[in-house]
């Protein structure tokens, strides 16, 4: 139990740098959702539109070229952030399910009728609805992979399915529902072991812990800028070179080819090839800001603040009859993703309560609607923390979540 | 700390008059809100036009079983005809039409009022009655 924040961060001046903080006058806990962002990131953009708006990679003025140059530097810092190999390897799209619509569309035309992919139960609606589209135009087969009751899902699990016809496994890091952390190191090696891709989904992991893309020894991996301080509108798929050279592109058009005549085409080198049309630059300057701000905070510091409230929290919501909390019993699995149930409460009940008491957390089964079923519940309550929150607003969810039971009328549990 | 979950929502939702099923019902209809994932089963006796017994089967937010409860409080003996009047009546009050008077006609239905200003709840209270729309329509 981590009984005193260690990060030593002072959380007070750092909300004053997020303006919702401060204004919307409610506890956010539902960040897992989306993020909310600090000023700097807004002002990167305000900044781009007001000073150096241009489109990029066309232009044959300074400002084209300075919008080309910021771009490209939000790419290199969005590589060395995941520890790829070089900024090619980065491609931007509008958020983490085209990321992963684009993996499904280009790796999954490598597949042939019989072949096998792998997912979880466990997966965000985005990384299950595209792999099945992409099985179904292969004739391939899907196989489902089971979580433990932590929401772990194991390697002896994943080698009980592996065969030779495994042609791609795609997992989730840290699902959204569990806030468990898979040993996706270990999940890869076994997927490689038979000759299988592997795709990882760092929707969840990446904005909260440490992550090199190089050292989980993944194949593709996708996030969303949104959920780690950035704007929406920008997602990120990193590719290792190799494989990434030799995917088909998922969207075509301008910016994307070296050549084009009326019966041919020639794609351009990645990423290009993948990023079709208009990028977002401003969407993506900001996102650069976002990362050099964890950066300045330190996301070491982020992840042992968010231990600490996830501690806190955890042990609160254990002493309230009648909670149930999904997933693993220790905290420390959770990082900061809080799924629970309330005995005699539907969910969307509790959720407006909270609303009523100025606490923003989520119900509903976020999208993950086969894990639902899996769990047995139709729905579910989330919080889901950030650095950025408080103790007080962890006292004012625990308060709120011990009173709804009363509040919605059901009989008082007897210890 | 103000709800719109008021004594007489909490109340049909805790206890439910109609959470059961109809004996000699000759009208059933599943009625489903995906948002919710709120699936009611509704079930009528209608005889020579007018509903003689009502009653619900299914799981639901509170918002959904008190509504539907209230419903079968208010038009349980009615006319067929009587029952789509108050449903409209139902239907005007979500859209903040109603008048004073018409609102009375609700009842305890009129509790739930202030659900108009939570969009995402409002197919949780109309289910149970577009269900019985649906289901006197269809006869
Ligand atoms: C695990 C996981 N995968 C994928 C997504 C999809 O992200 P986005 O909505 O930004 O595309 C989410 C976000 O909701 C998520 O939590």
């Amino acid at each position: 139990m981590n009984r005193i924040d260690q990060s030593g961060l002072d959380i007070g001046k750092i909300r004053e740098d997020f303006p919702l903080l401060d204004t919307a006058g409610l506890a956010y806990l539902d960040n897992s959702a989306t993020s909310q962002k600090p000023l700097c990131v807004l002002e990167a953009e305000k900044d781009y539109y007001s000073r150096y708006n241009a489109n990029p990679m066309r232009g044959l003025y300074s400002i084209s070229v300075m919008a080309t140059d910021a771009y490209e530097e939000g790419r290199a810092l969005t590589a060395k952030l995941i520890g790829a190999s070089c900024s090619e390897e980065i491609i931007f799209t509008r958020n983490a399910s085209e990321s992963l619509n684009l993996a499904a569309y280009s790796l999954g035309s490598f597949l042939k009728q019989g072949d096998e992919i792998i997912i979880s139960v466990c997966e965000h609606h985005s990384n299950m609805l595209p792999w099945r589209a992409a099985a179904a135009r292969a004739g391939a087969v899907v196989r489902y992979l089971e979580p433990d009751a932590s929401g772990e899902l194991k390697v002896e699990d994943l080698e009980a399915l592996l065969s030779e016809r495994t042609r791609i496994v795609t997992l989730t890091h840290m699902s959204n529902v569990f806030g468990y952390l898979n040993d996706i190191r270990a999940l890869a090696g076994a997927a490689h072991r038979f000759g299988a891709w592997f795709v990882a989904d760092g929707s969840q992991s990446i904005p909260h812990i440490p992550v090199n893309v190089r050292e989980l020894g993944v194949d593709l991996m996708a996030f969303s800028a949104h959920k780690m301080l950035g704007p929406m509108g920008v997602g990120v798929l990193w590719g290792r070179a190799e494989l990434l050279e030799k995917m088909p592109p998922f969207l075509t058009g301008g910016e994307m080819i070296t050549k084009v005549t009326l019966d041919d085409c020639t794609w351009a080198p990645i990423p290009h090839k993948f990023e079709a049309g208009t990028v977002n630059a401003g969407g993506v300057i900001a996102f650069a800001e976002a990362i050099r701000y964890a950066e300045r905070i330190g996301r070491d510091k982020m992840a042992l603040r968010e231990q600490y409230l996830t501690d806190l929290a955890a042990d609160g919501m254990r002493k309230i009859p009648g909670v149930t909390l999904i997933g693993s019993e220790k905290a420390q699995d959770h990082h900061g993703v809080l799924t629970f149930h309330i005995r005699d409460v539907h969910p969307h009940d509790a959720a407006a309560i909270f609303d009523a008491d100025h606490i923003a957390v989520r119900a509903g089964h976020h999208c993950a609607q086969p894990l639902h079923k899996y769990l047995g519940v139709p729905s579910t309550i989330r919080a889901s923390l950030m650095f950025y929150n408080t103790e007080e607003e962890i006292g004012l969810f625990l308060e709120t979540l011990s009173t709804i039971r009363e509040r919605m009328g059901c009989p008082k549990i007897e210890e | 700390m103000n709800t719109f979950y008021n004594e007489i929502l909490i109340d049909h939702n805790a206890r439910p008059g109609h959470h059961h099923a109809v004996p000699g019902a000759n009208m059933v209809l599943e009625g489903v809100n995906p948002s919710c994932g709120d699936d009611i089963v509704l079930q009528l006796k209608v005889e020579d036009g007018v509903i003689l017994d009502g009653g619900f089967a299914g799981d639901g937010c509170a918002i959904s079983r008190a509504s539907a409860d209230m419903m079968l409080d208010l038009v349980i003996g009615k006319t067929v005809e009587e029952a789509k009047r108050l449903s409209s009546l139902f239907m005007k009050m979500i859209r903040e039409e109603i008048s004073g008077e018409e609102l009375e006609e609700l009842q305890e239905a009129g509790a739930l009022q202030d659900i108009s200003h939570m969009p995402s709840r409002v197919k949780c209270a109309v289910l149970g009655w577009h269900t019985m729309d649906e289901m006197l329509e269809k006869n």
